[in-house]
């Protein structure tokens, strides 16, 4: 009975009190190899990296492995073989500097791959020139955390994404710096998975990007200088909030992209200095409440193929065009935004103009139309066009309104 | 000292002045008279290049005057047929503009400043002067500046007569000074005792150019006007 | 300095309608500066007003100063004087006695309210229109001996590039839509100063404004260097050609 319960309490408590072995990687240790290390290891060993450089090819973790770099070992591709491949559960990978991955379009080459894999973790790392940074592939409950991702990439064909995450499950992004890669997060097929406070600056395409990925969330990220700042496009229930969108900027550049998304939640972010804050197609039932819309040439673009969205409570700021449309019929609702090229008056005070605002401009329609007259932007004769418009509007649709704008910031 | 070679000048299609060919010689006091629209103005103008001719050439001290440039005229005072001058500047201060504009004009002639009492009008505005005031200082401002040569159109037109007499004396001196006079006046008797030479217009042509001496004879008339008038009628005829 | 020129200008300094003209401006820019919470909006309000009132005033001011001063420049005309030196005198009369007060009136509430280093396209703008806008009124003024016609012309001129060009810009965009026309239309843009300034500033001070789809190109043009000292050099043709012409014509104006 008492050898039952010592085997009992080894078998229980053994877990808090060990940790599996250290092993330690690089000059001067045991393992100068860090593939031959992991090839020796026992499940749940921890592997400790020296600093150095190593040119191993590829590095293949197939057992749940904790691996530590200590003063940035830097793990060298030679641009030839993908860094790390991971096919293992509970594998957690901390303090490297993985660089220089191959680049070939064909197998998608990345600094770290997690091929098929539950609870794995990668964290404060360095990816450094490589085609994919961080690679998910068929995964789950896995973790992306505080690693600085950046590529020298110029067009969309020769780079891929910072953090490429496809049929996966359940994951957490946050805390990363990605700037010079394709898209620096980019969704497929992704769904319950969370984004928080990632910094994605100057990618080549967009800053997150969203395809077939239902439920997830991002939160609190910013996006800067990045072809456009995020697109969510075939998706569902998308939650957007706190995000900041900032010098999205050019020809056909948006500070947030909608594509065949519906039911989601736009709230609390900030769009500033964009060519277009926020544009909308074939999308639906979106509520857009309390963003700021600051200096942007247009807040919202609302293509005719929008319905039953709903835009309450937002700020409009210095936007060269707060709204405009293709199209004629208002499928869509305003209530109760703050718009500062309100004119109206608020005679019982209750905070609400008693006259309706137009977000849509008779010039909006014309550049809508014909870019180019975009030239006379702020001449005397459009000035004296929109004016004559707003007392007798011919041909913006009129419905187009916010029949009770607010008189002060939201 | 002036001589004008073959000067025509069009307005549109109208010609003001055919062919105009005449020395001017130092000493002399010349009458320019002829019909209204004969083209006196014009040709004094064009002496001045306040009106710049088509065709010819006209030379001030053998110098051609559209080549010479401006300084020229330092040497001309020009009294025009209606002064036009800024309404808002005094009397006092047209003059003086005028002078600092010429401070290189070291002795000035204010004989006629003096004779005609103008000094004591210096405050007036030109808006509010009669054409007799008005002609007595583009007077002043003709002899002014001890010119060489003097250009007078209408001088005495609106002058009083006593003013006219004022003036007529001063042309008197200028030409024993020897200045050449180019005067042009409707009032024929005035000119009697003025004028040494005699130029006839027509048309814009010139249709004599002589002496009075040579005039007088030819036509046999005592009087200068008489002769003149004699010619205008022939003209007019 | 000049003799001629300073009796223009103290006669110039001395008229009621440049005093008002300060007054006015100087008014304007207060208000915008005090009603506008944001300084860049202030500046493009500014910049609208500008494009709008300084080129009616200069025009108008400089056309019938002229008339005005007919008998002036005749009595000046018996002098010695070479004429360019006169019609030269005229202009740089104007030239000065407007810009100066353009800039008395706009510079106090630029320094007050801290704009002054954004608003150096917006004074570089308003020297540059007044300038131009003497420059034609010269033109019309020599060009039209009866006074009334040339006051009706320079309001037309004044109309025609303040709204009637920008209609036309317009309706040829209408007209050839389909077409490539972005890169035409800087060119037209070039025909009026007025649209010139305008987008010149804009670029500067609201850059987001212009970049729509059709950005790329108005940026690749006015938003260049090269594309700035064209426009620069396209401007002062502006200014330079009116005048010029007006002065060839003085030159050998009968009187």
């Amino acid at each position: 009975m008492r050898s039952l319960i010592v085997i009992l309490s080894v078998l229980f408590l053994a877990p808090l009190f060990i940790k599996g072995a250290q092993i330690r990687v690089g000059t001067g240790e045991a393992y100068k190899s860090i593939q031959l290390a992991i090839n020796a290891a026992q499940p749940y060993d921890t592997i400790h990296i020296n600093k150095g450089l190593y040119k191993e090819g590829n590095i293949q973790i197939t057992k749940p492995l904790t691996i530590i770099g200590k003063g940035w070992p830097e793990i060298d591709g030679e641009k030839k073989y993908e860094v790390f491949t991971i096919k293992a559960n509970d594998v957690i990978i901390r303090g490297l500097k993985v660089q220089h991955s191959g680049y070939a379009t064909l197998d998608d080459p990345g600094g770290i791959k997690v091929l098929e894999s539950q609870n794995v973790v990668i964290e404060n790392n360095w990816l450094f020139d490589n085609f994919f940074g961080v690679y998910l592939q068929y995964s789950k409950n896995c973790i992306v955390r505080g690693n600085r991702i950046q590529a020298y990439g110029k067009q969309e064909q020769e780079i891929g994404n910072g953090i490429h995450c496809w049929k996966s499950d359940s994951l957490i992004i946050e805390n990363n710096f990605i700037k010079g890669h394709r898209d620096g997060i980019y969704f497929e097929f992704v769904h319950y998975s969370s984004i928080h406070t990632n910094h994605a600056v100057s990618n080549i395409r967009y800053g997150l990007h969203f395809m077939f990925s239902n439920n997830d969330v991002y939160t609190e990220n910013k996006f800067q200088g990045n072809g456009a700042g995020v697109a969510v496009m075939y998706s569902r229930s998308v939650d957007m909030y706190k995000n900041i969108f900032y010098e999205n900027w050019g020809d056909a550049a948006y500070g947030l992209l909608l594509k065949e998304i519906s039911d989601g939640h736009i709230s609390g972010n900030q769009f500033t200095r964009n060519t277009v804050g926020v544009f909308m197609e074939g999308t639906n039932r979106m509520k857009v409440e309390k963003n700021k819309f600051d200096y942007n040439g247009w807040a919202m673009k609302i293509q005719a193929s929008c319905m039953e969205n709903e835009i309450k409570q937002n700020n409009f700021l210095a936007n060269t065009f707060d709204v405009s449309t293709n199209g004629t019929t208002v499928l869509n609702t305003f209530l109760h935004n703050y718009w500062d090229k309100y004119s109206g008056y608020d005679l019982n005070k209750d905070g609400i103009g008693d006259v309706p605002y137009r977000p849509l401009t008779m010039f909006g329609v014309l550049v809508e139309k014909v870019p180019a007259a975009m030239l006379l932007f702020r001449s005397f004769m459009v000035l004296l066009l929109d004016q004559s418009e707003k007392i007798f509007p011919t041909l913006t649709p009129d419905h187009f309104i916010d029949p009770k704008p607010s008189m002060k910031y939201v | 000292m002036i001589q004008i070679e073959h000067v025509y000048k069009q307005f549109g299609k109208m010609e003001v002045l055919h062919d105009i060919k005449l020395t001017l010689g130092k000493g002399q006091a010349i009458a320019l008279i002829g019909p209204n629209g004969c083209g006196k103005t014009t040709l004094l103008k064009s002496i001045l290049r306040m009106v710049i001719p088509t065709k010819g050439n006209i030379f001030f001290e053998g110098n051609d005057i559209a080549s010479t440039g401006d300084h020229y005229r330092e040497k001309i005072g020009y009294m025009p047929q209606i002064g036009r001058y800024p309404d808002n500047m005094k009397i006092g201060q047209v003059i003086e503009t005028i002078q600092s504009l010429r401070s290189n004009v070291l002795k000035l002639d204010e004989d006629l400043i003096d004779n005609y009492h103008l000094k004591q009008l210096y405050h007036k505005r030109m808006s509010t002067l009669s054409g007799g005031t008005r002609q007595k200082v583009s007077a002043v401002l003709s002899f002014l500046f001890n010119p060489t040569v003097l250009i007078l159109d209408e001088p005495t037109a609106g002058l009083d007569p006593i003013a006219a007499e004022i003036l007529k004396e001063k042309i008197l001196s200028a030409r024993q000074e020897g200045k050449l006079i180019l005067i042009t006046s409707h009032l024929l008797a005035e000119l009697d005792e003025l004028i040494s030479e005699v130029i006839f217009m027509q048309d814009g042509s010139v249709k004599f150019h002589k002496s009075v001496e040579v005039l007088k004879d030819q036509v046999g008339h005592q009087s200068l006007s008489k002769a003149i008038s004699h010619f205008l009628k022939e003209g007019a005829a | 300095m000049n003799k001629i020129l300073q009796l223009i200008l103290i006669d110039i300094f001395r008229n009621r309608v440049v005093i008002a003209y300060t007054i006015l401006l100087a008014l304007a820019c207060w208000s915008i500066f005090f009603l506008e919470d944001s300084g860049n909006k202030a500046l493009v309000t500014m910049l609208n007003l500008e494009l709008l009132v300084i080129p009616l005033i200069s025009i108008l001011f400089s056309t019938i100063y002229i008339y005005n001063s007919s008998e002036f420049i005749e009595l000046l005309l018996s002098q010695p004087i070479k004429r360019s030196q006169i019609w030269i005198s005229l202009f740089f009369g104007l030239v000065i006695c407007l810009l100066a007060a353009y800039i008395v009136a706009i510079i106090p509430p630029l320094l007050l309210f801290g704009y002054i280093q954004n608003a150096l396209w917006i004074l570089l703008g308003g020297i540059l229109i007044t300038v131009i806008f003497i420059s034609i009124g010269f033109l019309i003024s020599i060009q039209q001996r009866d006074k009334a016609k040339g006051i009706g012309t320079s309001l037309l001129v004044w109309l025609f590039f303040a709204l009637l060009f920008d209609g036309l810009v317009l309706f040829i965009l209408f007209q050839f839509g389909d077409y490539p026309i972005e890169k035409p239309m800087v060119l037209v843009s070039m025909l009026s100063p007025i649209d010139l300034l305008r987008i010149m500033n804009l670029m500067q001070l609201d850059a987001s404004a212009m970049m729509g789809y059709t950005g790329a190109i108005f940026q690749q043009y006015f938003g260049s260097t090269l594309g700035t000292l064209v426009t620069l050099f396209v401007l002062v043709l502006w200014a330079l050609i009116p005048f010029l012409i007006s002065l060839r014509i003085f030159k050998r104006k009968d009187l």
